[in-house]
């Protein structure tokens, strides 16, 4: 428990420091609140004032009243005013704090090791940048003017009561724990009852996702009866706790109601003889009173404020959970202009403890075609992830042109490269912008021409809006195989001295299957070239074939002699490989 | 949101009675004022102390008789609405179960998820509040305003003024501020889409070093987003400040007539705090109807899209009660001159007619878009053909109960998952009782029996959601033998044998062809895959351009031997 507590306050004391820049805002936002909170507690004094101006038939300081109106209509001018410039701080204060977190954490992902975002589910680091993001304005910057502004109105209050009458003020002060010991209790129990209803809405939802997303299994076992019963009994446990849960926060209300009831009723009497004893005014009970009803509120809304700030929290450490990940850092500095000769050197690598490739040698000259063979799953894109440095080598050395990657900068090894991958990546924006993504500046000459080595001009010139059509990441009547062109366009524009290019295996149409096999030819001429192959021509045709399985190489040659070894490669190569993959 | 109102069935007393009780609450809140005002004329007027004290101790008594009403209202408040949230969620679920993909894929998987549950949610809030504060706020507005005219009618005339001005603020400050929610949702939506956009094309970005560009970009949807949110949140802090300001103003009007009424004795002083307490708590009340508004425009929203749930009909049903005799010397599965179509003016089959003999296998294939898996969606009846029949075992498929057509076809749907729980769990999704014999024989001829075997937990053994502690090949092994469990006299599988290396894949097919009387269909992008099949159907543009075995078609289908060449098949 103590050390949720330290836990928290570390949370808290980072999110300050993003605070900082608009520490301005937080400053004015405070002040003006305890302005608007000063004026808002002025109001029932003037108000007891001008009342003790109306004493009975006949008695009335009309003077008095006037003077008084004329005072309470400044005074809640001046509260409502302030009331809006607060909120209106607060706004600036938040919004542009989530801003800046958002961006960080936005950057972060763009910084981290690959391995991260590998290991991470998508959905969840989505959560983090969006809708926790989203919840530390909402509880945490909020939350905290809400706070401020109670403790100070409450404060406030004693303060002005105090003012008033000492006497009366003493029967608030005695009351006021009971407040905070029903609000803890409550605050407790709802916590708990929440957590344990969060838990339940998650397993209701992680089932419905999984039927859901896979309709068809579930009718194709006609399941639909097994479903609705293991989702009845989950529902029923979450009807339990959710009765609960709801009932618990809903008890903040009454009893703070019911607590105020007895200040209120307490201040009535003890007032009241006072007045009767005559030493204080009726006017000051009236303003007394107003003070009563609107005591506990505060105290109310720390409550709910308490609440918001631990699921705020929680949120928050997520968040930084994300942003404490380390940077991929560039231990070299040099640039490179390659060549397009490759050697790998004793590398050894392993996926966290189970090791996948062992003393791993090759060397490829400039212009030479390597093609990565194996079963699915075998481990292809490892090698990939090695000589992009998505990922490092636990031990050896991979040079390019002789210089090792690792004194290089990782984006002037990567702009050496150019890669296809199967599952080709667009983003939202025009095809010409997803053509020229890797060369800004390219003219439209420029852009055209690549678009027709890559033999995708002309499908291009078929849309209706040609090279100025949107495309998103959900793909709009462009095919798999489209797409795929499209990179192979973007590539040709780069003119990269090495590739990595990844054969598609399957949803893919004779047709655009034949012009992507020809862009590939294209593209291939006079480069260093590291294909994940598929097909048998591509294969024939490469100068060295690295036979994978199970995550490390077994075999390497050229097609004759790897069938003369009579291994892997040739049972692979019998079972029709290069056939139907 | 009032055709929710049926799922409040079985809570329906409750619901009732708890505003019934909150009202009880709220009426003495409203004596309140009263005693205090009967304190000061009569208790202080007549300095009587111990009528001072009386009256105190009945305030406080009322205290807690409203406590305990209210306590108890919440409480049958929070019994019905999570009541109905169950109600309301099963019948979601199962209705959901009801519908077919033609129903389904008009929302899309994702969007029913978030009506299942977050706006489910949403609304069993709403009507929470609703059951909670549907009397209490505006018993406590007119009744504060009923007690102001049973003080003094032409003061309580103020009320009304300030009620309605307050109304109408509300009103513009809410017209004005929804559509611009709108919009901060709309940006947020689009920070969102990048943020996955940069995920999915980590490697890409990487690989071009385009980090600056997708941070820029972000930085500009965020200043977006920063822009619209400020813009809606300056105007609606204007709601507080204003209703105050004129709740005040309401205050000092009553009390600058209310000057010349004490001076004429038309009413007394502490009649005088009455009413301006009774204008303290309209403002109290009238706070937490803003934020009720609030909740309830977003439920009304939800609630419009889970009625949009509701209002899907299955096209696909029962085609008769009890099972149908099988005719089982007829053709396995027959279409005749089956026509289909996603949407009217696109048609996606048309005119497909063959005959598949028990025991036989088929192989389809065809490009992406060809027709492949509507078309054998048609089968298990996932959508129903538009014109002519799809019959298995003589008997047009629309003719069966469903769970008789299904229990007959094991399909392996394309990107098909596994469900979380064991393996064991996951092989007896079509049949509960079945033995592990069955399963092991299952697997064994899925090619899945060797790495489950490996596992010490066997059977046990644990699988994540959609299988995700599993490769892509296992994980298409497992959800054939899943297939295969429920032995299936018709054996479908639609794409799904893709991630298999060559090897498993020659072995799964001599396998199944070893299972007596099954039937297979076997539909792939592939010509390796499906080659050996007794006959081969080729699709394009959803119609069949050849129809025959490999060596047949390779010689008189040029769209079959184009596909075979640009994969390196020979005849």
């Amino acid at each position: 428990m103590k050390k949720t507590t330290t836990k928290q306050k570390g949370t808290i004391i980072r999110l300050l420091s993003y605070v900082k820049p608009y520490s301005g805002w937080l400053v004015l936002a405070l002040l003006f609140a305890v302005i608007q909170i000063a004026a808002t507690l002025f109001v029932p004094v003037v108000i007891g004032e001008a009342i003790d101006f109306i004493v009975t038939k006949g008695d009335v300081n009309f003077d008095g009243v006037f003077k008084k109106i004329i005072e309470l209509g400044a005074l809640a001018t001046v509260a409502a005013i302030f009331q809006w410039l607060v909120s209106y701080c607060t706004n600036k204060l938040s919004y542009r704090t989530i801003r800046d977190i958002r961006r960080e954490a936005f950057g972060k992902l763009n910084s981290v090791p690959l391995k991260i975002i590998d290991n991470s589910s998508r959905g969840d680091l989505m959560t983090r940048v969006g809708a926790d993001v989203e919840q530390i304005s909402d509880g945490l910057i909020q939350g905290f003017t809400q706070l401020f502004t109670g403790i100070v109105t409450v404060v406030g209050t004693l303060c002005f009561m105090l003012g008033v009458n000492p006497w009366v003020t003493l029967v608030v002060v005695i009351i006021t724990p009971l407040s905070i010991v029903v609000a803890y209790f409550i605050a407790k129990g709802c916590h708990d009852k929440f957590k344990q209803q969060s838990d339940r809405r998650g397993e209701l939802g992680g089932l419905c996702e999984e039927m859901l997303s896979d309709i068809k299994t579930v009718k194709a076992f006609s399941y639909e009866e097994v479903a609705e019963e293991r989702f009845a009994d989950i529902n029923g446990k979450l009807k339990k706790v959710g009765t609960k849960a709801m009932f618990y926060s809903a008890m903040v209300n009454p009893c703070t109601r019911f607590v105020n009831g007895i200040v209120y009723a307490a201040v009535a009497i003890m007032g009241a003889i006072l007045v009767i004893r005559g030493s204080m005014t009726v006017g000051e009970l009236s303003c007394f009173l107003t003070y009563a009803n609107q005591y506990t509120k505060p105290f109310n809304e720390i409550t709910g404020v308490i609440t918001e700030l631990q699921t705020a929290t929680a949120a928050a450490s997520r968040v930084f959970a994300l942003l404490d990940n380390e940077d991929e850092i560039d231990d070299g500095e040099r640039t490179l202009d390659a060549r397009g000769d490759i050697e790998i050197d004793g590398v050894y690598f392993s996926y966290g403890d189970r090791p996948l490739i062992e003393d791993f040698n090759l060397d490829v000259k400039h212009g030479n075609r390597v093609a990565i063979v194996g079963p699915t799953g075998c481990g292809k894109t490892t090698l990939i992830n090695l000589l992009m440095r998505f990922y490092d080598v636990d031990r050896g050395e991979i040079r390019v042109d002789g210089v090792p990657v690792k004194e290089l900068k990782r984006s002037e090894l990567r702009k050496n490269f150019g890669m296809v991958l199967q599952d080709s990546w667009l983003f939202h924006g025009t095809i010409r912008e997803n053509i020229a993504y890797g060369k800004e500046d390219a003219t439209d000459e420029e852009i055209i021409a690549a678009a027709k080595k890559a033999h995708i001009h002309n499908f291009i010139m078929r849309l209706k809006d040609g090279y100025d059509t949107v495309i998103s990441d959900k793909g709009d009547g462009i095919s798999q195989g489209q797409r795929q062109l499209l990179c192979i366009a973007r590539i040709m524009l780069m003119d990269p001295p090495m590739l990595i290019l990844d054969e598609a295996t399957s949803n893919i149409d004779t047709r655009t299957e034949i012009r992507i096999q020809k862009a590939f030819a294209e593209i291939m001429k006079g480069r260093t070239s590291f294909i994940v192959a598929h097909r048998l021509s591509t294969i024939k045709e490469a100068d060295i074939i690295l036979v994978m399985k199970d995550g490390n190489v077994i075999e390497k040659g050229n097609h004759d002699t790897l069938m003369a070894m009579g291994g892997f490669y040739k049972t692979l190569f019998e079972a029709g490989y290069g056939n139907n993959t | 949101m009032f055709k929710l109102v049926r799922f409040l069935k079985g809570y329906r007393p409750q619901a009732i009675i708890a505003p019934l009780l909150k009202f009880t609450e709220a009426a003495f809140e409203l004596i309140i004022p009263l005693i205090v005002a009967d304190i000061i004329d009569i208790g202080i007027g007549g300095g009587d102390t111990s009528y001072v004290i009386k009256y105190g101790i009945i305030m406080v008594a009322l205290g807690a008789l409203g406590l305990g009403f209210s306590l108890s209202c919440q409480y049958l408040a929070a019994v019905s609405s999570t009541g109905y949230g169950t109600n309301l969620r099963k019948a979601m679920f199962s209705h959901i179960n009801t519908l077919s993909f033609a129903e389904l894929d008009k929302i899309g998987s994702s969007s029913l998820l978030t009506r299942i549950t977050a706006d489910v949610n949403q609304t069993q809030t709403a009507v929470a509040m609703f059951i909670r504060l549907i009397t209490r706020v505006p018993f406590i507005v007119v009744g504060s305003a009923v007690m102001a005219f049973t003080i003094n009618a032409r003061l309580a005339l103020i009320f009304v003024a300030g009620a309605i001005v307050i109304s109408v603020i509300l009103f513009f400050i809410m017209r004005t501020t929804m559509p611009s929610y709108k919009k901060v949702q709309k940006r947020l939506d689009e920070v969102n889409e990048l943020t996955e956009e940069n995920l999915s094309g980590a490697r890409v970005v990487r690989a071009f070093s385009k980090q600056d560009e997708e941070q820029r970009d972000f930085g500009k949807a965020t200043d977006g987003l920063t822009k619209v949110s400020e813009a809606v949140g300056k105007l609606s802090a204007l709601l507080n400040p204003l209703t105050y300001v004129v709740i005040n103003a309401c205050i000092i009007a009553v009390i600058a007539l209310g000057g010349y009424k004490v001076f004429d004795g038309a009413i007394t002083q502490g009649q005088l705090i009455a009413l301006v307490n009774y204008l303290s708590q309209i403002l109290l009340a009238l706070i937490v109807f803003a934020n009720l508004i609030v909740t309830f425009t977003k439920a009304s929203a939800s609630a419009s899209r889970i009625n949009e749930v509701f209002a899907l009909s299955p096209s696909v049903t029962d085609g008769s009660d009890a099972d149908i005799a099988l005719d089982e010397t007829a053709p396995e599965v027959e279409f005749d001159n089956v026509d289909f179509s996603y949407n009217a003016d696109r048609p996606s089959l048309k005119g497909i007619s063959f005959k598949l003999t028990r025991g036989k296998s088929l192989g389809i294939i065809g490009a992406t878009g060809s027709g492949k898996s509507t078309l054998v969606g048609l089968i298990p009846r996932f959508y129903d053909a538009v014109g002519g029949a799809v019959k298995v075992c003589g008997t047009d498929v629309k003719k069966y109960p469903l769970k008789q057509l299904r229990s007959r076809i094991g399909i392996v749907a394309q990107k098909t998952g596994l469900f979380s729980g064991t393996v064991r769990e996951n092989m007896q999704m079509g049949d509960k009782s079945l033995d592990d014999d069955t399963i092991v024989s299952a697997l064994k001829a899925a090619q899945a029996y060797d790495f489950i075997a490996a596992k010490p937990e066997f059977l046990d053994a644990k699988v994540a959601a959609g299988g995700k502690n599993f490769s892509g090949g296992q994980r298409q092994r497992l959800t054939i033998a899943r297939a295969l469990a429920k032995s299936p006299k018709l054996l479908i599988l639609d794409d799904s044998s893709s991630a298999l290396d060559t090897l498993t894949d020659r072995n799964l097919r001599a396998a199944l062809k070893d299972i007596e009387g099954l039937t297979t269909i076997i539909v792939s992008q592939r010509c390796g895959s499906i080659r050996h099949a007794d006959e081969i159907l080729v699709l394009e543009d959803g119609e069949i351009v050849g129809q025959g075995t490999h060596e047949m078609l390779y010689e008189s289908c040029e769209v079959y031997r184009e596909i075979c060449m640009s994969q390196g098949v020979t005849a």
